[in-house]
């Protein structure tokens, strides 16, 4: 009984925890500074986009929502694409090429991107990879593909071998069995990590950072991050920004929530 | 490598194959394998090694030099970099101490906090599902985000926290502006953050828990905290591995969390590793930058390490 009840304490107030402040910012993005600080938690007196129309139009957010949405819409399906090519073939091929492949490619999950920024930053000022898109997208293949492949080749290498015998068997090659027998058979492992990528390369604040210059081809987080400074302590802006920025994700969360859960948590368990 | 000349052989290799029936036949027994397989994860390798691999070695050797970023010479200087960072540098000894205290405290923090939530929803009714969505919702946010929501809760004047504790009379805190405090208050953030994360973990961990065992020791008399310790516990320790392991990683790398709520630079109570590798990159010192990379680097091997032992030790010793 008195487990129950502290049970029921513990869950309720967490909630609260998450909840509040959260409508707090949802609130908030409709208020003015005056408004927000008299009544936090009140609801907005209206609901005049203002601060919606501020932040995308005067501080150009909607031209980063933009950059964000290209470099996301390019870099989810290049990872998913070539780290189904690879785990693929780790999942066909034997021993010990197979086990090397598979381990060279998921070694990079050791290794933060921090520890070769330097480097990296140099190389792509070489390629003409600074201060633009294409780069930014590079850079989120690459940083993502060893976990992709350690999601996908994982998945594919519990798929029937008798499966891809039968195809080829059938006289279909390597391509076509890929295409036509282990893409769509792993279709839950991809949605899986097509979630997880999204969330990564959607929210990522490094590369950008590291990479643009030009305020034009700033994304959601670094334009957000740019607030920081600009707006101290203009929270219903700020609260703005917010919204817009996890809008996408939020709207996914609700849809596919399964495949969020499957699919961060498959990042996860990763050690 | 150069089994099939052309660069379109991806496409084509299958299908030129095709019509020698006889070879394919003996091609197809399950002990051989189609050449063609080996071009499938040629890009990713091309990729892997050309934009991971190289400049993760590359960075061992800027390490040992004091090259600028800018101009073509630059000196060997062996190990100078390694022992300034050490030494003489108090930036950096002092993100190195901020960065273990803080993951420290979010390790310890989160691995409690998601068990606890975890223990508390493993039932799979329909309270449980909608709560865990809860919970696990602040993960999905991007750290900016997290970041300007806190700033906001922890504002002196106008914040939430303040405004909550003034309505029952106490007077608040400075949280962020108080140098002694701010790490812990970070720590709070990144726990709220990401402990739904790690709960989704250890629910997968305790619903694989025979039932039986519980029933068997209530059977003998073993009350609630005696079933925790002998059977929960150890059961759960893969979970708390990986929960450990993930928890140390993502709070060594808490970068876009600090700079957003500490602003780019973080002051020097906030400042941890990898906020500090990146402004002293953005200060042109490429090669003092990357001696300081590969201490993050080594550092985060280091706590995982003894991590593992320390765990491993752990339901031994129950």
């Amino acid at each position: 009984m008195l487990a129950s009840v502290s049970r029921r304490a513990i869950l309720a107030i967490y909630a609260v925890i998450i909840i509040i402040p959260l409508t707090v910012v949802a609130f908030g993005s409709f208020k003015s500074t005056q408004e927000l600080f008299a009544g936090p938690f009140s609801l907005p007196h209206s609901l005049a986009p203002d601060n919606f129309t501020e932040v995308v139009g005067g501080q150009n957010l909607g031209s980063s929502f933009m950059n964000s949405v290209i470099v996301t819409g390019i870099s989810v399906p290049l990872t998913l694409f070539l780290a189904s090519l690879a785990g693929y073939a780790v999942s066909r091929l034997k021993g010990f090429m197979s086990w090397a492949i598979f381990g060279f490619l998921v070694l990079g999950m050791a290794i933060p991107a921090q520890a070769n920024m330097v480097p990296l930053y140099v190389l792509f000022g070489r390629l003409g990879l600074l201060d633009n898109l294409a780069g930014l997208i590079l850079a989120n293949v690459v940083s993502t593909l060893p976990i992709a492949v350690f999601i996908l080749g994982g998945f594919m290498r519990t798929l029937p071998k008798e499966l891809y015998e039968a195809s080829s068997i059938d006289g279909s090659g390597p391509w076509k069995t890929y295409s036509s027998i282990a893409l769509p058979l792993s279709a839950p492992s991809i949605a899986a990590a097509a979630i997880f990528l999204f969330v990564i390369h959607w929210n990522e604040l490094l590369y950008p950072l590291l990479f643009i210059q030009t305020p034009g081809n700033r994304t959601l987080p670094l334009a957000l991050l740019s607030f920081q400074g600009e707006f101290q302590t203009n929270y219903p802006l700020l609260f703005a920004g917010v919204i817009l920025a996890s809008l996408p994700v939020v709207v996914a969360y609700v849809f596919l929530q399964r495949y969020f859960v499957a699919g961060i948590t498959a990042g996860a368990s990763k050690g | 490598m150069s089994i099939h000349p052309g660069t379109a052989a991806k496409r084509k290799a299958p299908d030129s194959h095709t019509p020698a029936n006889p070879a394919k036949v003996r091609r197809r027994s399950p002990t051989r394998v189609n050449p063609a397989l080996y071009l499938f994860p040629l890009p990713a390798v091309a990729v892997i090694a050309f934009f991971l691999v190289m400049p993760t070695l590359q960075a061992f050797q800027y390490a040992i030099t004091d090259w600028n970023g800018f101009s073509a010479a630059f000196n060997y200087v062996g190990l100078d970099n390694f022992i300034r960072a050490f030494t003489k540098d108090s930036l950096f000894t002092n993100a190195l101490t901020n960065n273990l205290k803080f993951v420290l405290l979010v390790v310890i923090a989160q691995t409690a906090f998601s068990l606890v939530l975890a223990l508390l929803l493993t039932k799979n009714s329909r309270g449980s599902i909608l709560l865990r969505a809860l919970f696990f919702f602040p993960t999905i946010l991007s750290s900016v985000s997290v970041a300007f929501i806190w700033k906001f809760i922890y504002d002196p004047n106008f914040g939430l926290a303040n405004t909550v504790l003034r309505t029952v009379g106490v007077d608040g805190g400075a949280y962020l502006g108080n140098d002694a405090q701010a790490l812990y208050w970070v720590a709070v953030t990144q726990v709220w953050f990401h402990s739904g994360q790690m709960m989704v973990v250890y629910i997968a961990g305790l619903q694989a828990i025979p039932k039986e065992l519980y029933e068997a020791a209530e059977m003998d008399g073993a009350n609630k905290w005696q079933q925790f310790k002998s059977i929960t516990w150890p059961f759960v320790a893969p979970a708390t591995s990986i929960v450990v392991a993930y928890t140390t990683v993502q709070s060594f790398k808490a970068f876009d969390l600090i700079l957003g709520i500490a602003g780019n630079p973080p002051k020097a109570a906030l400042d941890i590793l990898s906020t500090r590798i990146y402004s002293t990159f953005a200060n042109s010192e490429f090669g003092y930058a990357a001696a300081q990379s590969i201490i993050f680097m080594a550092m985060i091997a280091l706590v995982t390490w003894l991590q593992r032992r320390l765990l491993r030790l752990t339901p031994k010793g129950d």
